[in-house]
């Protein structure tokens, strides 16, 4: 009997293998290490519950530790994720311990049908079956994959695709009894290649013996959509649930009791009903402060996928703040705000302004600091203390001087300065980034991901202070 | 009195008797919540119901609910219990020797003890619902609704409520459960709850239901609607749920719809039935010009007459 093999993945201290609670506590630390704050309190309620279900149901499973553990919609994301990628590695490790192998798929048949093999899947994926997409993956990965795979599981995953010939749009040149011809779903050919990346993944420790590195979770799929058009509705998801959040924290601005005035005459007339004795307390209306806020958003194709998510933040700050005046700029600055308040539909917003605003000029490219004097120039008379500018770009200014005096000069005539950035903090002040000229004089934020657009609406909405 | 539930199975039928189709993780939840004793904290859009499940859970558990509706500004003296002030003082005033008749006479000048047991009695206790739920003899089903309306003072009050399920009055002592409620706190995720809430309860998000699971409400709530047309009307209100609207359609609005057109005896839903009802589901005179260019258009002329 040969010696217990040494621990593959790692760090992790040298518990029974495969014992159950040891698991559940290994996958506790996975989602703490992608900053899902769980207690301890909660993996007891956990066990807990699990003594009531059981683990026989892989749904049922997966519910009852979302319910325990996952305590809001993001975090649900981020379980689900680390779910997939925890209980697929404890599999597999289990299995490179104990030596169990899949036997390879087909070997019996010898030469495929490609035709029909093609015909199945497009089938099963039209009616979602997920347990024959398994099988069927494993066929095709056995038809296709073998020999001449690139290594990288990506690329591998498209060439089968392309080699059965799935796409979601319609193929009108096929057969009319051929179930790809109308285009299949989109989502249902996600799910397949999913299952043919874990087949592949699979086969991949077979032959090696050993686990592969995490794929980091954090920046990938916590990442804001901001690439191809059909991630709009994902974005509008996230705008929506600011746009809640906006709207509610204008009223925290009102309801703090504690500093109101009382009102002498209405609790007088209060008191009358309890003897003379004034027992309740009325105080007075206050007033809700509203904020005056202008928005700065760079519409240039350094960019451009990230402008669509701004856009769409400034139209939810558009129904939350009154007066505010919104401005988009390239190499010369223009005020949009008519479109927004004009256009209730976002891509007529966005059409319009990219129609209207005429705000780039020869090259193209931004040039922040003849931007600030016209800024300036513009709206020196309107801006006082309790005035909050907020700029939406990556401060790339193409070799042009940044003009950070004039920038100054506008920070200190506004109340509060926010500068929102998409890039992640590492690429700033990379290549022609001139952010840090710009930091000094205002809060600068990082703006790619859900979790920091929250901190910035938290910062916005902090009560002004004069 | 109906018994425990025995599996999610049976709380998913029994929720069904009840007249709400649960999805398959909120009858997984709910049976934890019984089971377990935990609360449950129910997130989601507005509309989806969240409220309708205590609703139906008090039908299906047989047993009472005790509703605390949140808002702004909400103490404990609204949600807990209040002195009924006003019944004191005149307690007081009808006790003293040139105030009422002989009624008060033997209390007449027997000092503060005699008039605070008096006055600070179970009679001048107004009961609040969270009380209501704590002192009832009967289990009961305890739903706080908008739990994100109110401030963190009171989630903090609320904390300690429901962790030992007691409230001392400083008058009266301390008065604890006698059952186990099964309390639901509902939000509209407005704000972010404290963890120390969070952490308490077992979590639900209830969203938008797909296609089917849709249909299957509107059947029930409208059986003699045509099936045409109900999977017409879900369709429909799927295609405006995409578009960026103030106010997306919920499921209670879905069911109003479904209810008018078996009202107006619809055969189908063309364009012009579309815009004379549309106002069913779409509660903003801006979205109303989106859906009607964008929804409207799709649909069939009506027949000429």
């Amino acid at each position: 009997m040969p010696p217990p093999a040494k621990p593959i993945y790692g760090s992790l201290p040298d518990k029974t293998p495969g014992a159950f609670d040891g698991e559940l506590l290994a996958f506790a630390e996975d989602l703490r290490g992608e900053g899902v704050a769980v207690g301890t309190s909660e993996i007891l309620d956990a066990f807990e519950a699990l003594r009531h279900i059981g683990w026989g149901d892989s749904r049922d499973f997966r519910e009852t530790l979302a319910t325990t553990i996952a305590k809001s919609p993001d975090d649900r994301r981020v379980f689900d994720l680390v779910f997939e990628r925890f209980f697929f590695r404890a599999a597999e490790a289990q299995a490179v311990r104990t030596g169990v192998s899949e036997p390879p798929a087909g070997t019996a048949g010898g030469d495929f049908d490609l035709d029909e093999l093609r015909r199945q899947i497009a089938e099963a994926l039209q009616e979602g079956n997920e347990s024959e997409l398994r099988d069927l993956a494993r066929l095709a990965i056995a038809a296709f994959g073998r020999g001449d795979g690139s290594g990288v599981l990506g690329v591998d995953v498209q060439r089968i695709r392309r080699a059965l010939g799935l796409r979601t749009e319609p193929q009108p040149e096929l057969p009319p009894d051929d179930p790809r011809r109308d285009g299949l779903p989109r989502e249902q050919l996600r799910r397949f290649e999913q299952q043919l990346r874990r087949e592949l993944e699979r086969a991949l420790i077979e032959r090696t013996a050993a686990l592969p590195p995490k794929r980091p979770l954090s920046e990938l799929d916590r990442a804001l959509p901001n690439g191809p058009v059909q991630d709009l509705a994902a974005v509008h998801r996230v705008v929506a649930q600011l746009k809640r959040r906006l709207a509610t924290q204008g009223h925290e601005l009102r309801g703090r009791k504690r500093h109101a005035h009382v009102d002498v005459r209405a609790t007088m007339r209060a008191s009358l009903q309890t003897g003379g004795v004034p027992v309740e307390l009325k105080f007075r209306p206050q007033r809700p402060r509203r904020p005056e806020i202008f928005v700065l958003c760079d519409v240039s194709t350094s960019v451009t996928s990230a402008s669509t998510f701004f856009l769409s933040v400034l139209h939810a700050l558009h129904d939350a703040f009154r007066k505010l005046r919104s401005f988009v700029f390239i190499e010369r600055i223009s005020e949009v705000t008519e479109v927004f308040e004009r256009e209730r539909d976002f891509r007529a917003a966005a059409a319009a302004v990219s129609r209207d605003a005429g705000v780039a000029d020869v090259s193209g490219y931004t040039d922040y600091g003849r931007v600030w004097t016209e800024f300036l120039a513009m709206i020196e008379d309107e801006l006082h203390p309790r005035a909050t500018v907020i700029v939406l770009g990556d401060a790339r200014t193409n070799g042009r001087p940044p003009r950070e005096e004039v920038f100054a000069a506008i920070a200190s005539k506004a109340g509060r300065t926010f500068w929102l950035n998409p890039e992640p903090r590492l690429y700033w002040n990379y290549g022609d980034s001139v952010i840090a000229a710009y930091e000094q004089y205002c809060q600068a934020f990082e703006c790619w991901r859900t979790d920091q657009l929250e901190e910035f609406v938290k910062a916005l909405t902090k009560p002004v202070v004069t | 009195m109906a018994e425990e539930p025995t599996s999610v199975q049976a709380v998913a039928t029994g929720l069904r008797s009840a007249g709400y189709l649960a999805g398959e993780s909120t009858s997984l939840v709910a049976y934890l919540a019984i089971k377990l004793g935990k609360p449950v904290l129910v997130e989601g859009p507005a509309g989806v119901g969240k409220t309708e499940l205590a609703k139906a859970l008090s039908r299906y558990l047989d047993r009472t609910l005790v509703r605390l509706q949140c808002y702004e500004g909400l103490d404990e003296a609204k949600a807990l219990y209040e002195w009924n002030y006003r019944k004191q003082l005149l307690r007081i005033q009808a006790g003293t020797p040139d105030g009422g008749g002989g009624g008060g006479g033997e209390k007449t000048g027997t000092g503060w003890e005699a008039v605070q047991e008096d006055i600070f009695g179970e009679e001048f206790l107004l009961e609040r619902p969270l009380m209501t739920a704590i002192v009832s003899p009967e289990p009961v089903v305890l739903l706080i609704d908008e739990i994100d309306k109110t401030d963190q003072e009171f989630e903090a009050m609320l904390l300690e409520l429901l962790s030992d399920f007691q409230i001392s009055i400083p008058e009266l002592g301390r008065i604890e459960a006698r059952t186990h409620p099964v309390v639901l706190l509902t939000s509209n995720n407005t704000r972010e709850l404290t963890e120390a809430l969070k952490r308490r309860c077992l979590y639900l998000w209830l969203d938008y239901p797909d296609l089917e699971h849709e249909l299957e409400i509107v059947r029930l709530h409208s059986p003699d609607l045509r099936e045409t047309v109900a999977r017409k009307l879900v369709e429909i209100i799927h295609q405006v749920r995409e578009l960026d609207l103030k106010k997306p359609p919920s499921i209670a609005e879905s069911i109003d719809w479904a209810r008018a057109l078996l009202l107006l005896g619809a055969e189908d839903i063309d364009s012009t039935l579309f815009r004379e009802t549309m106002s069913v589901i779409v509660k903003h005179r801006t979205d109303l010009d989106v859906v009607a260019e964008r929804v409207g258009v799709k649909l069939q002329q009506a027949p000429a007459a």
